[in-house]
């Protein structure tokens, strides 16, 4: 029988793993920690678990190599990077290669701690999908997949290019589900500058944890949906229409787009 | 000293002006010693004529005491030396010289030889073959002699001494010999004053030309010396104060162009050289301070979660999770400014840019009063940059301009305009690889400051390194192996000795064999195999022959910079705006320009303004 834990924490300072492992356990977690990715690797065939927190510089096997062996082996359990080298580039790279978030570090414990959350819901949703897959008469829609011609950011934000040379940009249902209870949207002001795999905007649960959404592109936020600032509702009901974030001009997105992922894709 | 361009110069003129004198004294004393001679020669001939004409009557009388005495007084006469009658057979009738009477002379005697040479002797001769010049004892002065012969006319065979018969020509001869001492001292005198004249001729032209090179050559090329000197010692703020308006003066001029556009070039390279090297510091950095900074925010946020019933503590939480939350925003600045290293290029036009831009800024600016100039370039080609690193410099440069105006109003300036300049010893060399993709860059041996290209050679079946410069057309590679200059050498890669020597090639200048290696995505660099010869070819960046710029000029009428800030404006953490600015603004804005392969300079006067220039090559290559 396999141990069962809900986090393992890969990374090569213990002082990170500890800590980790104190927040974490505080809310009741059960956390595996694993100094290098091989270690991990082994670890993965005896125990099981719900959520996988990686650095991305580790020695022998790095974060992303990491991934790779994951997405090889099928695994269902989700991935979230960290790294101290926080560049846009790792970030981006990490959720183009399968990561469901990345935490730059240093992190808070309650950035953390909003970011395992979502990963633990996240992983209730797959096994929900797994279920709903082998039960082929259960029609209930666990959550929306995006439009086919938008193009989505690991599984956070997506972007709609409309013709005329601007873009909107949103939040994906699969995010949305794996925040309930949202008590308010902050949003960014108009002129202001967003930066792909940045923060875009935030959105606060009932018990104040905050998630963060990254934006899928960089560019100028030239109109909002204050429609949503008055009514937060509209995100859940129509994340991909009537519940868009901003509307942007993209400075760079045809070097961009490279980092994003066609939801067309999702539906093979 | 023989080496000096005055010396050979004067040498040259020198030979020229003994040459073309010594040709002129030659055939001046030539001419003069003819003259000499012949006026000396008619004279001795008039005075044989005289001597026998002032003897015939004695003759006829046949009164040889008469004719002894006038013999003996001509023969007194000075410079004569001997005045001879000889007769047919040969035997001294008279002469000045009385021992010498009653002597035979031979037939083959000089005096002789001319008429009796032949077997039978001649009667006539004429006056020019009378005359001979000799010398009776080798050491002796020189003398000319001549023969007069006495014919037989009537008179003589009607003679009451019936001396001789009437079928006789030729009776005898008169021999006249005369000194040519002071002749000889004559032209020996006229020779020594020619002589004189070429030397001391030649001499002060050589002083003349040597007080001119001097003045025009030596001097301006000793300060240019100087100056090279002071250059290669590393003073590049040296001029040559020279303004003549020659030659000399014309490459006084182009010096201090050079320098002073080489002190630019070595101030951009420095800068270049210290932010990569600043970038991977900041990257490493980063990293490591991260990690700690991890353990210091994580555990303190949590403690400030659990200990939400004790204020006091609280607040010390708050200010430890706030300042790390802060040294956190400083990394991250951090690793932006060392991030600049991969630009996202793509086509852009740097007016849609400089519009972006100023429309950011537009309301901060309004607010301040502060007047925004756009004089932009309409013709402006597109270029392919990555557009928000440029903004972002336009905006940094923008805000810059703005906070040094202040709130006393002004005005900001931004212009474009395209322009060409020549690639020739201005484009480095930033990367090289073998033909198996060794990298030949070193960055051990620095040339100018520039990391060099390193080969290996083999000459004469020695082996050693050569650096070559890495600047296109500049040429001051280092030698670290003895060259034979005539001999071809054999170049490779260090690494796995690859010939780098391209078959069949020759050097257009020298003829010798050429090497090449690749500059990865900008073509074949080649160069001549031989020292000193300075032949080099970059297709790929002649293509364009002139490449062309665009150039951003953003000014403003602020409070300027202090001149002895200027130099260090571009350094990371030097910030003029005390605790407002992290002072890595004009840092990241010269490694964005940098990645473009492009400028940036600064000008400033206190008070009166700043003025940044920025250009980027249109083609990046």
């Amino acid at each position: 029988m396999k141990k069962q834990f809900d986090i393992l924490i890969i990374d090569d300072e213990q002082i990170i793993t500890q800590a980790v492992n104190k927040i974490c356990s505080a809310e009741g977690y059960k956390v595996d920690t694993s100094l290098d990715a091989v270690e991990a690797i082994s670890k993965l065939d005896k125990n099981s678990y719900k959520l996988i927190i990686c650095d991305i510089m580790l020695p022998d096997m790095d974060g992303f190599q990491f991934l790779d062996e994951a997405s090889k082996r099928k695994l269902l359990t989700p991935i979230i990077m960290t790294t101290g080298y926080s560049t846009v580039e790792n970030a981006v790279k990490s959720l183009y290669n399968g990561a469901i978030d990345f935490i730059p570090k240093p992190f808070t414990s309650d950035e953390l701690l909003s970011s395992v959350y979502r990963g633990l819901k996240y992983m209730e949703i797959q096994k929900k999908l797994v279920e709903s897959k082998n039960h082929t008469n259960d029609e209930t829609i666990i959550y929306v997949p995006c439009p086919a011609i938008y193009f989505r950011l690991g599984y956070s934000s997506w972007i709609y290019f409309d013709n005329s040379g601007s873009a909107i940009i949103g939040v994906t249902d699969l995010f949305l589900k794996t925040i309930d209870a949202i008590n308010e949207i902050e949003l960014q002001k108009v002129d202001e500058e967003i930066v792909q795999g940045n923060s875009c905007a935030q959105i606060k649960m009932k018990d104040e944890m905050v998630h963060t959404v990254l934006s899928p592109v960089s560019g100028r936020i030239i109109e909002r949906n204050n429609q949503l600032l008055e009514d937060h509702k509209i995100i859940e009901k129509d994340p991909y229409f009537t519940g868009w974030l901003y509307r942007v001009i993209p400075s760079d997105w045809e070097y961009e787009i490279k980092n994003l992922t066609p939801c067309s894709s999702d539906r093979l | 000293m023989f080496k000096k361009i005055g010396f050979k110069l004067i040498l040259a003129v020198g030979i020229t002006a003994l040459i073309t004198i010594g040709i002129f004294s030659y055939f001046n004393i030539q001419s003069h010693t003819s003259s000499l001679l012949a006026e000396v020669e008619r004279s001795a001939n008039q005075l044989s004529e005289t001597v026998k004409h002032s003897t015939r009557y004695d003759m006829l009388l046949n009164q040889r005491d008469r004719i002894h005495k006038i013999i003996n007084t001509i023969g007194e006469q000075p410079g004569i030396r001997d005045v001879r009658v000889l007769n047919k057979v040969g035997e001294i009738i008279y002469s000045s010289h009385q021992e010498d009477v009653g002597k035979m002379v031979d037939k083959m005697a000089e005096s002789c030889y001319k008429c009796h040479a032949a077997d039978k002797p001649l009667e006539r001769l004429p006056i020019k073959d009378r005359t001979r010049i000799f010398r009776i004892n080798p050491d002796s002065s020189r003398v000319m002699g001549i023969i007069s012969p006495i014919y037989n006319e009537p008179s003589c065979w009607e003679a009451d001494c019936h001396a001789h018969s009437k079928n006789q020509t030729v009776l005898g001869v008169l021999d006249v010999t005369i000194s040519l001492n002071d002749v000889d001292n004559q032209i020996k005198k006229g020779e020594i004053e020619i002589v004189i004249f070429a030397i001391s001729a030649v001499l002060a032209l050589s002083f003349i030309i040597g007080f001119f090179v001097r003045r025009w050559v030596d001097k301006p090329v000793k300060e240019l010396l100087k100056a090279t000197d002071q250059v290669s010692l590393g003073n590049l703020n040296y001029t040559i104060k020279d303004r003549r308006n020659d030659e000399m003066g014309m490459l006084a001029r182009s010096f201090n162009n050079m320098t002073k556009k080489l002190s630019e070039a070595r101030m951009q390279l420095f800068q270049s050289d210290k932010m990569a090297s600043l970038g991977r510091l900041a990257a490493g950095v980063a990293h490591e301070i991260n990690n700690p900074l991890t353990g210091v925010l994580t555990y303190s946020s949590f403690l400030l979660k659990r200990t939400q019933n004790n204020p006091e503590l609280q607040e010390d939480l708050k200010v430890i999770v706030r300042e790390t939350k802060r040294s956190r925003e400083i990394v991250k600045s951090l690793l932006d400014f060392a991030r600049q290293s991969i630009p996202k290029k793509n086509e852009a036009n740097i007016n849609d840019i400089i519009n972006h831009a100023s429309s950011v800024v537009e309301n901060q600016l309004a607010l301040n009063h502060i007047k925004l100039i756009k004089k932009l370039d309409a013709q402006l080609p597109n270029i392919t940059v990555d557009s928000n690193q440029i903004q972002q410099v336009f905006i940094n440069l923008l805000v810059n301009a703005h906070d040094a105006i202040g709130e006393r109003g002004g005005t900001i300036t931004v212009s474009s305009q395209k322009l060409n300049l020549s690639p020739y010893g201005i484009t480095h060399i930033k990367k090289a690889v073998c033909s198996k993709r060794h990298d030949l860059m070193d960055n051990e041996i620095k040339i100018d400051g520039m990391p060099s290209i390193k080969v290996k050679a083999i000459s004469n079946g020695n082996e050693g390194f050569i650096n070559l410069d890495p600047v296109y057309g500049k040429c001051r590679h280092q030698y670290g192996i003895e060259l034979d200059v005539k001999r071809d050498i054999e170049i490779m890669c260090p690494q796995c000795s690859q010939s780098l020597i391209a078959e069949g090639k020759k050097c257009p200048k020298c003829g010798a064999p050429i090497y090449n290696f690749e500059v990865p995505s900008q073509g074949i660099f080649e160069g001549c195999t031989r020292k000193y010869c300075d032949w080099q070819k970059w297709d790929a960046v002649d293509v364009g022959g002139q490449r062309e710029y665009i150039e951003i000029k953003i000014s403003d009428t602020g409070c300027g910079i202090a001149k002895e800030d200027l130099s260090k404006i571009f350094e990371p953490f030097f910030s003029t705006k005390g605790q407002k600015g992290t002072g890595l603004g004009l840092a990241v804005i010269w490694g964005i320009i940098d990645n473009h392969n492009g400028t940036i300079n600064v000008e400033s006067e206190p008070d009166k303004g700043t003025v940044f220039t920025i250009r980027l090559p249109l083609m990046q290559t």
